[in-house]
């Protein structure tokens, strides 16, 4: 028996993810519509009579007005427009049983397709449980289709709703769609509000957990202190408590290394396995637990309801710097890695502010150019107090604060020249607050995980192995200076020498276009081979003597913006589907780094320092 | 006339229609729930200029900015 092809629609924050990952189990394929980032999940399952279901997860979207990305690809898939997807035979839509009043006219809109259709009243519990009535039998007399009220998150209230749906589905391929005639959007509102006010028997005000978090929540003082607690208590999570595990995967990667490496005799094998695969997988994989710890505090806060209300305090402050207020996390994540954070910014529905944002995104102070600010700071900033503060610190605090100005003055230029256009929104739906369900939470810490392994991995294993093999060929290379990467060192340095780089830095920067800590490693490498085997002095106490205080200076304003990081290019290409928007963002990151760099090493020269 | 960007926290208002400047954020409001003869009030404001506004519509939270809220025309609830 063929398949049926359902497609599953309905608002946001309607449970449609938590019934769809219930039924198909969570084995979901995900697919990208061409050019745009809205993605759409299809999974299979068996009714309970036997009947094979293809089940089709759509966007969340209110209707069908084809204002936003999300409701235009909704739109060409229901009406079979897309290449290489099959129009459905029918329709399950998802309504929150409490919003019946204010949602209803979503129903609507979907029933004008002509498709056969079940409706479901969603989280019905909930909302018997505020003080709902509702009369489900008026309600589906009214609509004209069958309505069946259900708990999602429950297996039971699963299973009945699959009972009912093989009742419904019977004949389903056969019926041929029938659209109904074109209404505007105000006489389907009146029409869906007297429907509603027939059907529902008692309706009470608004839900009291709800209203009294906000009030603490929302609150124009209490709330940005909550917000401010929340996002420290996640820096001091994503810092703090993932050393160990970093630690351990480090020591794991090595670990791996020797074992490889004592079992492997051929020579080039043995290095490109070691020095390449393993160590620079290794170096980006050390990563991972930030990236999980990161993922449970923003899947928590998005599935608890919370991450709207974030969105919304931001909202002022983020549009006076020619954001969005949507842009507040995918920025926030930056400051762990940027890749995450650009695959965040699939949430602003707003192009044009999606686009400012990934361009941004990399200014934020990602984990990777802490051990460059740790090594040179500890080598070159004596750890003087200044009033209350340790010099050091402050400098270190002062560049990622020089990252966030500078994020907000290229944001605010942006806006105004290159990503000028469409006026933003908000009108912005918050939900009331749930307490997330742990198959769908771990489900989707797990596709998240997964998304950043494929990505991250694939790109790092490559450029892992290019800048292997530039470092270690030609074989008569006696050290990394006479190798592949220090000849491009070579050219680098006549362009790096103005803003006061040295020859051994061009090289280090070299491989450390795989993740912007593996500079680190490979400074330590060029000047261990410049001093020969006697020179196990740390590597600070080289730079100390090797490096003049402007040059220290330079480097570290380089790092804040810093475009060298294949990765976070590569995910940046992903995203914006575009080659010129990637060149443009390295373009704009690598002339600020260069004249940034410039200004600080004449400066400090100039002061003489 | 007024309009929601004018509104106080706590008192109630009827939407009666919206300004028809800009057809497209009308129908964007439409989406997300605004209608005729709805019930909305002005819960809570952001913390920056008292922005954006958060309002009650019905049984659900909806938040504007004020370039929006001016879309919408209400009168006090009787």
């Amino acid at each position: 028996m063929s398949a049926l092809r359902l497609a599953l629609v309905g608002a946001p924050n309607c449970g449609k993810s938590t019934l769809f990952n219930g039924l198909t189990g969570g084995r979901a394929k995900a697919a990208n519509y061409p050019g745009v980032t809205v993605e759409t999940r299809s999974g299979h399952f068996v009714s309970p009579a036997g009947r094979p279901i293809d089940l089709m997860d759509l966007p969340g979207i209110y209707g069908l007005n084809a204002q936003s990305v999300d409701e235009r690809v909704a739109l060409e898939v229901l009406q079979g427009r897309v290449a290489g997807k099959e129009k459905p035979h029918g329709l399950i839509v998802l309504i929150d049983a409490a919003l019946l009043r204010t949602h209803l006219h979503t129903v609507l809109q979907f029933r004008s397709l002509g498709y056969p259709m079940v409706v479901v009243l969603n989280m019905f519990d909930l909302a018997e449980r505020d003080g709902m009535q509702i009369d489900v039998g008026k309600l589906e007399e009214l609509l004209g289709v069958t309505v069946i009220p259900t708990v999602s998150t429950r297996k039971a209230g699963r299973e009945a709703f699959l009972q009912r749906l093989d009742q419904e589905i019977e004949g389903w391929e056969e019926v041929e769609p029938v659209v109904e005639a074109e209404r505007s959007l105000k006489e389907i509102q009146m029409a869906a509000r007297k429907m509603a006010s027939e059907a529902i028997l008692y309706e009470p005000p608004m839900n009291r957990v709800t209203r009294a978090i906000d009030g603490v929540v929302m609150h124009p003082v209490a709330g940005p202190l909550v917000l401010l607690t929340i996002l420290f208590l996640m820096f001091q999570a994503v810092y703090s408590w993932t050393e160990p595990f970093m630690d351990a995967i480090e020591a794991g990667a090595s670990g791996i290394g020797d074992f490889v490496g004592a079992s492997v005799t051929v020579p080039w094998l043995h290095d490109l396995l070691v020095d390449g695969v393993i160590a620079g997988v290794g170096s980006v994989l050390v990563f991972l637990p930030q990236i999980i710890i990161l993922f449970v505090f923003i899947l928590s806060l998005e599935a608890s309801g919370y991450m709207a209300r974030a969105a919304v305090m931001m909202d002022e402050l983020m549009l006076r710097v020619g954001l969005n207020g949507r842009a507040f996390i995918p920025l926030l994540s930056s400051f762990a890695c940027a890749i995450p954070g650009i695959m965040a910014a699939r949430s602003i529905d707003s192009e044009r502010d999606r686009l400012t944002t990934i361009l941004v995104a990399p200014l934020m102070t990602c984990s990777a150019r802490l051990p460059v600010y740790t090594l040179i700071i500890g080598a070159f900033i004596p750890p003087e107090r200044v009033g209350l503060f340790n010099q050091q610190g402050l400098v270190l605090f002062g560049l990622y604060i020089a990252g966030i100005v500078s994020a907000i003055i290229i944001a605010f230029v942006l806006k105004r020249t290159a990503t000028r256009g469409s006026s933003q929104t908000l009108i912005l739906e918050l939900p009331t607050y749930k307490l997330p369900t742990p198959r769908d939470f771990f489900l989707n810490l797990w596709m998240r995980i997964w998304a950043f392994l494929k990505r991250a991995g694939t790109i790092i294993l490559s450029t892992s192995i290019v800048l292997w093999f530039l470092a270690r060929y030609p074989t008569s290379a006696g050290s990394l200076k006479e190798s592949y990467a220090g000849m491009i060192g070579g050219w680098l340095e006549k362009l790096l020498a103005p803003i006061g780089f040295n020859l051994e830095i061009a090289i280090a920067l070299v491989p450390g276009m795989a993740a912007r800590e593996v500079a680190v490693g490979a400074l330590g490498t060029v000047y261990a081979v410049q001093g020969g085997e006697e020179n196990t002095a740390g590597l600070a106490e080289v730079l100390q003597s090797a490096w003049s205080m402007p040059t220290a200076l330079a480097f570290l304003a380089w790092y804040v913006f810093a475009p060298q990081c294949f990765a976070t290019l590569a995910t940046a290409r992903r995203e914006t589907n575009s080659w010129r928007w990637t060149a443009f963002m390295f373009g704009y990151l690598f002339g600020l780094a260069y004249i940034m760099a410039g200004l600080t090493y004449h400066i400090s020269v100039g002061l003489g320092l | 006339m007024t309009t929601l960007d004018q509104v106080k926290i706590g008192e109630r208002f009827r939407v009666v229609g919206f300004t028809e400047s800009d057809p497209s954020l009308v129908a964007r409001l439409r989406e997300i729930g605004f209608a005729e003869e709805d019930e909305v009030e002005l819960l809570y404001t952001g913390p920056l200029g008292r922005r954006p506004l958060c309002f009650r519509l019905n049984r659900t939270m909806i938040a504007l900015r004020m370039d929006e809220a001016i879309a919408i025309e209400v009168e006090a609830w009787t």
